[in-house]
């Protein structure tokens, strides 16, 4: 049988997959929001495994939740997106710098 | 090795490679069809996992709703793709660096004391052939957690009301239609006759324009 700890090595290469995207594509919005979704997703295959191997249901009724609130953060950064391509014309993280950070 | 150890590490195996396209591939129409492909088969290890009503969640909501909203964002706008890349190998080593720390420390936890085979025996399959994953799901959302169920849909609420607050704009220069404006006008505020002599007969009679503020049929006013 598949143990717990395969499933969560799996999670963890998917996270720091997720983490080195967000090193590398640091100037393209719209990669970074797809590590987050990465990141998410490697979470969420946490809760499942031990939501099997404890056989309790509460662990997927929380992957629910939490792809509840992924769609909607993935919904409102496209928004924010959008409205900042349609402002600057541009998706580069570099040239967002009128707040001086 | 059983055929269930082949068919893990074969989903095991698409699902990181998928990842490492989606972070390293250059045009990002490719990189939301490689996260496609790892929604995808991580919906089939979650099937592996007895979770199958999340696995068709997983594959509904995000191959069919939010990686269809990337791929529409990433299609509509027009992004340059090599400018983006710039400070990719800059930044290669601190990224390994750090990625191979993380995972490193993540799997000598997982794997040598906590997490250990003995600790969490793998459960035997469900062989009730009445059961269903997602009437006990569907039991547990609405009996202990039927707060945070309502919660959740006033997060999408808000999420719903927070995207089209942000990108919709009034353009000064469209035309539409008020149909309160259409409603309020009335024959007498538009129409006005005017009496001619009979001799002007063919003379061009006097065009009375429509009032200010009435909007749409400006041909309204003409003497008989």
């Amino acid at each position: 049988m598949i143990s717990l700890s395969h499933y969560l090595t799996l999670g963890a290469i998917l996270f720091s997959l997720a983490v080195v995207g967000i090193f590398l594509n640091r100037k393209n919005v719209i990669i970074l929001l797809m590590s987050i979704e990465l990141m998410l997703l490697s979470v969420n295959f946490n809760f499942v495994a031990f939501s099997h191997f404890r056989d309790d249901p509460a662990g997927q009724i929380f992957v629910f939740f939490i792809l509840t609130v992924a769609a909607a953060e993935a919904a409102i950064g496209l928004a924010i997106l959008v409205v900042l391509f349609r402002n600057r014309a541009t998706i580069n993280v570099a040239d967002l710098d009128e707040l001086k950070g | 090795m059983t055929f269930e150890h082949l068919i893990f590490y074969l989903f095991s195996a698409i699902v990181v490679f998928s990842a490492l396209r989606v972070i390293t591939v250059n045009n990002p129409v490719f990189a939301a069809m490689f996260l496609v492909l790892a929604f995808f088969t991580s919906a089939a290890i979650w099937l592996l996992l007895e979770a199958e009503f999340l696995a068709i969640t997983l594959v509904l909501v995000y191959v069919g709703a939010v990686m269809v909203l990337f791929l529409f964002v990433v299609m509509m706008l027009d992004v340059n793709t090599v400018p983006e890349k710039e400070g990719f190998v800059k930044y290669l080593p601190v990224g390994l660096l750090v990625g191979a720390v993380m995972l490193v420390e993540m799997v000598f936890l997982i794997t040598q004391r906590y997490f250990r085979d003995d600790a969490f025996p793998a459960p035997a399959r469900q062989s009730d052939i009445g059961y269903s994953n997602t009437e006990t799901l569907g039991r547990v959302l609405y009996d202990q957690y039927l707060f945070q169920f309502e919660i959740a849909a006033i997060i999408l609420l808000v999420a719903i009301v927070a995207a089209i607050a942000l990108t919709m704009r009034r353009r000064p220069d469209t035309k539409y239609q008020t149909p309160a404006r259409q409603i309020e006008a009335s024959k007498a505020g538009r129409l006005r006759i005017n009496e001619v002599a009979p001799t002007a007969r063919h003379a061009r009679a006097g065009r009375s324009g429509a009032p200010a503020g009435a909007s749409g049929d400006a041909s309204a006013g003409k003497a008989s």
